[in-house]
C-alpha cells in the first residue's frame, strides 16, 4: 500500500522545524539567507532544499481582512510521475511499495527534461556544480540505507518534527478519507484535495482554507496522468517503423523496376 | 593486397585543397572562440558557462543547436525519398549537397547536445538503461543511429577519392542504408515535437497539440527544399556551381503542398480544441503566432504556386522566409510558448551565443572543405567517374 502526507494548511503555523529537520537529514549545506516578501525563505526550493514553507499573506475580501498563511512545498511523489516517465536512463524510479519517486544519480544524463515533465516544477538542479545532479526530496525513502526512514518504518523526517500535526503521515487511502471527513466537517475548507486526482493523483495530499493557487499549485492541472500523453505518442512507434519502411521499400523497388523497363523500351528517360 | 596502398598512407598522400578567403578566417576565428568555450564549459559546468536556472532548464542550446538544427537538417532525409526511394532522377544535382548539410548538421547537433547534458561523461547511459517510456529515449536513439547511418552513407562519397578498394562495399550497402536513413529521421523528427506532449499544462495552447509531432514532422519536411534554396544560393556564389531554376523550382512546389497541408491540419487542429479565437487575441503570444503562420506558412505558399518561384531571387526569398519560420517555431515552442507558465528570466550568456555560433562556423568550413576535395556539387551519375 503507497503511503502519503496529509498537509492541512489551515493547521501550519510557518515555524518551517519540517525545512530544518529535512536539511539535517539529508546532510543538505546551509546558505545565506534570501527571502520573498521578507517571509519566505529560501524563495524558492533548488539544489541544495528539497522543502520549503512558503508564507503568504492572503487576503479575506468577505471581512475586509487578512490572513497569514503557510504551507510547505516538496515534491508531490505522484502514482503516475511524468518526471519517471520522461526521463531516458531511469534515474527517476517509483517505488512501488512506498509510492516515493526516488531519483538514481549514477543513471542520471543531466539532460533535464524532468523538470520540464514535473506538473508541480520540483526537480531543481545543482547549477553551480561542475558534474551537477538533480535534486528533490526522496520521502525519505533510500533503497541504500544512508538516508532512508520509510524503509525502517519511520515518519520522514519533516513529518516527524511537524509541532502542529499539519502534517499527517499515513496511508494514502486512509489519509484521504480523513481530509474529506475534516472538509466535510468543517465548512471553512475548500471542497477540494489538491493531489486526490491532480496529474492522475499525489501521494502528498493538501486541504487549505485558501486557494491553493497561493502557494503555486498551477490552476490548470488536468486529472489525467501525464505519462498517457507521451505513451499515446509512442505506441505508434513500431507501426510507423516497420509500416514506413515497407512502404519504403516497395517504392523503392517499384520505380527502379519502372525505371529499367522504360530504358529498355529505349524510351529517354532521364536519370 | 601488397599492391594496394594503406588507407592512411592513401589519405595522407591525397592532396587536400582548402582556399583561404576572408570570410573563412572569419569563420575560422569564430569556430576557435566556440571551441574555447566548449572547453571551459565541460571544465566548469552549466552554471558559469550559461544563464540557465530552475526556471528555464532549456535554453538557446536546445532550442536552437538541437531542436531547430535537426529540422534544418531534415532537408537529407526529404531529399533521399524524393531522388533514392521514388528516383526523380531530376533532382539529382541537388542530392548530396543535401545529404551533407543533413550529415553535417547531425553531428553539430550531437555536438550541441553533448554541451547541454550536465553528467557529459555520462553520456551513453540510455543504451544500456532503457528509459523506454521517454520520448527522449526515442529521440536519443534516433538521433545516434540515423547519424551513423549518415556517416556510412557519406562513405561511398569518401571512397571515391581516398579508400577507394572499399568503394563498391558502400555502393551496395547504399539502398538499405538509405531506407533506415529515412526511417529514423520519419520518427525523431515528430518526437522532437512530442517532447512536449507532457508539458500539456505549461505549453501555451496555441502551440500544444495532440498532433505536436506531426507538425515537427512536416514541417521539417518542407523545410528541406528551403534550405536547399538558401544553400545553392550561397554554395552557387562561392563555388560558381548553380543549379538549374526548375529542378529548384520543382522541389519548392513539392514543399508547398506540404505547406497547405500543414496549414489545414493546423486551422483544424485550433478550432477542433476550441483555441481559434487565442490568434487574435492580441498579445504576444497570438502575435508571434500569427508572424510564425504568416511569414513562414502562408507567403511562401503564395511565392512556391506563383511566377515568383521561376526566379532565383524568387527562390532564395521562399528559402530565406521557410527557414525564417521554422526556427521562428522551434523558438516559439522552447520560449515564447513556456514563458507564461514558467516565469523568471532567461536570456542566453555570451558564452551560450558563442559555442552556437562556433558551432554553426564549424559546420560551414566543413561543409567549404568536403565540397572542394570531394564530388558534392559536380558528380555525374551516368558515368561513376571515379574523379571529377
Amino acid at each position: 500500500m503507497a503511503k502519503g502526507v496529509l498537509v492541512d494548511i489551515t493547521r501550519c503555523m510557518g515555524c518551517k522545524a519540517c525545512q530544518v529537520a529535512c536539511k539535517q537529514w539529508n546532510d543538505l549545506p546551509s546558505s545565506n539567507p534570501e527571502f520573498k516578501d521578507g517571509l519566505t525563505s529560501p524563495p524558492e526550493m533548488d539544489g541544495y532544499n528539497y522543502t520549503t514553507v512558503f508564507i503568504e499573506v492572503v487576503e479575506d475580501k468577505k471581512n475586509n481582512d487578512y490572513t497569514i498563511r503557510s504551507a510547505k512545498r516538496q515534491c508531490m511523489h505522484c502514482e503516475h510521475p511524468a518526471c519517471a516517465s520522461a526521463c531516458f536512463a531511469k534515474a527517476l524510479q517509483r517505488d512501488p511499495k512506498t509510492g516515493a519517486v526516488v531519483y538514481y544519480p549514477h543513471l542520471c544524463v543531466g539532460c533535464r527534461y524532468c523538470m520540464l515533465a514535473c506538473p508541480f516544477d520540483i526537480p531543481k538542479y545543482e547549477w553551480d556544480k561542475q558534474f551537477p545532479l538533480v535534486a528533490k526530496c526522496q520521502f525519505c525513502f533510500d533503497p541504500k540505507g544512508k538516508y532512508d526512514r520509510l524503509g525502517y518504518g519511520l515518519k520522514p523526517a519533516c513529518v516527524d518534527t511537524c509541532p502542529t500535526g499539519a502534517l499527517k503521515f499515513g496511508e494514502r487511502d486512509e489519509l484521504l478519507k480523513e481530509a474529506w471527513q475534516r472538509i466535510n466537517s468543517d465548512p471553512k475548507y475548500i471542497k477540494h484535495v489538491m493531489g486526490e486526482k491532480e496529474a492522475g493523483g499525489t501521494a502528498w495530499l493538501y486541504i487549505s482554507d485558501v486557494p491553493f493557487t497561493t502557494f503555486g499549485f498551477r490552476p490548470n492541472l488536468g486529472t489525467q496522468p501525464l505519462p498517457e500523453y507521451s505513451h499515446n505518442f509512442l505506441k505508434w512507434t513500431p507501426i510507423i517503423a516497420v509500416g514506413w519502411g515497407t512502404l519504403l521499400t516497395v517504392l523503392y523497388h517499384y520505380t527502379k523496376r519502372r525505371q529499367k523497363v522504360a530504358s529498355e523500351s529505349n524510351k529517354d528517360v532521364h536519370m | 593486397m601488397s599492391a594496394n596502398k594503406g588507407l592512411l598512407k592513401e589519405i595522407a598522400e591525397y592532396k587536400w585543397r582548402f582556399t583561404m578567403t576572408t570570410t573563412r578566417k572569419i569563420l575560422l576565428m569564430l569556430a576557435g572562440l566556440g571551441v574555447a568555450c566548449m572547453i571551459f564549459r565541460l571544465a566548469t559546468g552549466l552554471g558559469m558557462a550559461t544563464n540557465l536556472n530552475d526556471k528555464w532548464p532549456w535554453g538557446l542550446w536546445i532550442g536552437l543547436d538541437v531542436l531547430t538544427g535537426v529540422a534544418l537538417a531534415g532537408g537529407g532525409y526529404g531529399t533521399a525519398i524524393i531522388v533514392h526511394v521514388l528516383h526523380r532522377g531530376k533532382y539529382h544535382p541537388i542530392a548530396r549537397s543535401a545529404m551533407l548539410t543533413s550529415l553535417l548538421g547531425y553531428l553539430l547537433v550531437m555536438a550541441g547536445l553533448f554541451m547541454d547534458i550536465g553528467q557529459w561523461f555520462n553520456f551513453w547511459r540510455p543504451f544500456v538503461s532503457w528509459g523506454h517510456t521517454s520520448v527522449l529515449f526515442e529521440v536519443f536513439w534516433c538521433v545516434s543511429c540515423y547519424t551513423t547511418v549518415q556517416v556510412l552513407e557519406f562513405g561511398e562519397i569518401l571512397t571515391e577519392k581516398v579508400g577507394t578498394k572499399y568503394h563498391n562495399a558502400f555502393k551496395k550497402a547504399l539502398p538499405v542504408l538509405m531506407i533506415v536513413g529515412i526511417v529514423f529521421p520519419t520518427l525523431h523528427q515528430s518526437s522532437l515535437g512530442a517532447l512536449y506532449l507532457i508539458m500539456v499544462d505549461k505549453l501555451y495552447p496555441l502551440w500544444w497539440s495532440p498532433y505536436l509531432g506531426l507538425f515537427f514532422l512536416i514541417s521539417s519536411f518542407f523545410v528541406g527544399p528551403a534550405m536547399i534554396c538558401v544553400e545553392t544560393g550561397l554554395a552557387g556564389r562561392a563555388f560558381k556551381h548553380e543549379v538549374p531554376i526548375h529542378v529548384l523550382r520543382g522541389l519548392v512546389r513539392i514543399s508547398g503542398v506540404f505547406m497547405v497541408l500543414y496549414l489545414a491540419l493546423k486551422i483544424y487542429d485550433l478550432s477542433n480544441r476550441g483555441v481559434f479565437n487565442l490568434v487574435f487575441k492580441g498579445n504576444l503570444e497570438g502575435n508571434m503566432f500569427v508572424l510564425e503562420l504568416l511569414l513562414g506558412v502562408i507567403i511562401p505558399i503564395i511565392i512556391a504556386f506563383s511566377s515568383m518561384s521561376s526566379t532565383r531571387k524568387g527562390l532564395i526569398t521562399f528559402g530565406v522566409l521557410v527557414s525564417g519560420g521554422l526556427i521562428l517555431n522551434r523558438m516559439n515552442v522552447v520560449f515564447t510558448g513556456m514563458s507564461a507558465s514558467l516565469g523568471g528570466w532567461y536570456f542566453p550568456s555570451i558564452m551560450e551565443w558563442a559555442v552556437s555560433i562556433g558551432l554553426i562556423s564549424i559546420g560551414v568550413l566543413a561543409y567549404c572543405f568536403i565540397a572542394e576535395n570531394f564530388n558534392i556539387l559536380d558528380h555525374d551519375e551516368h558515368h561513376h567517374k571515379a574523379t571529377a
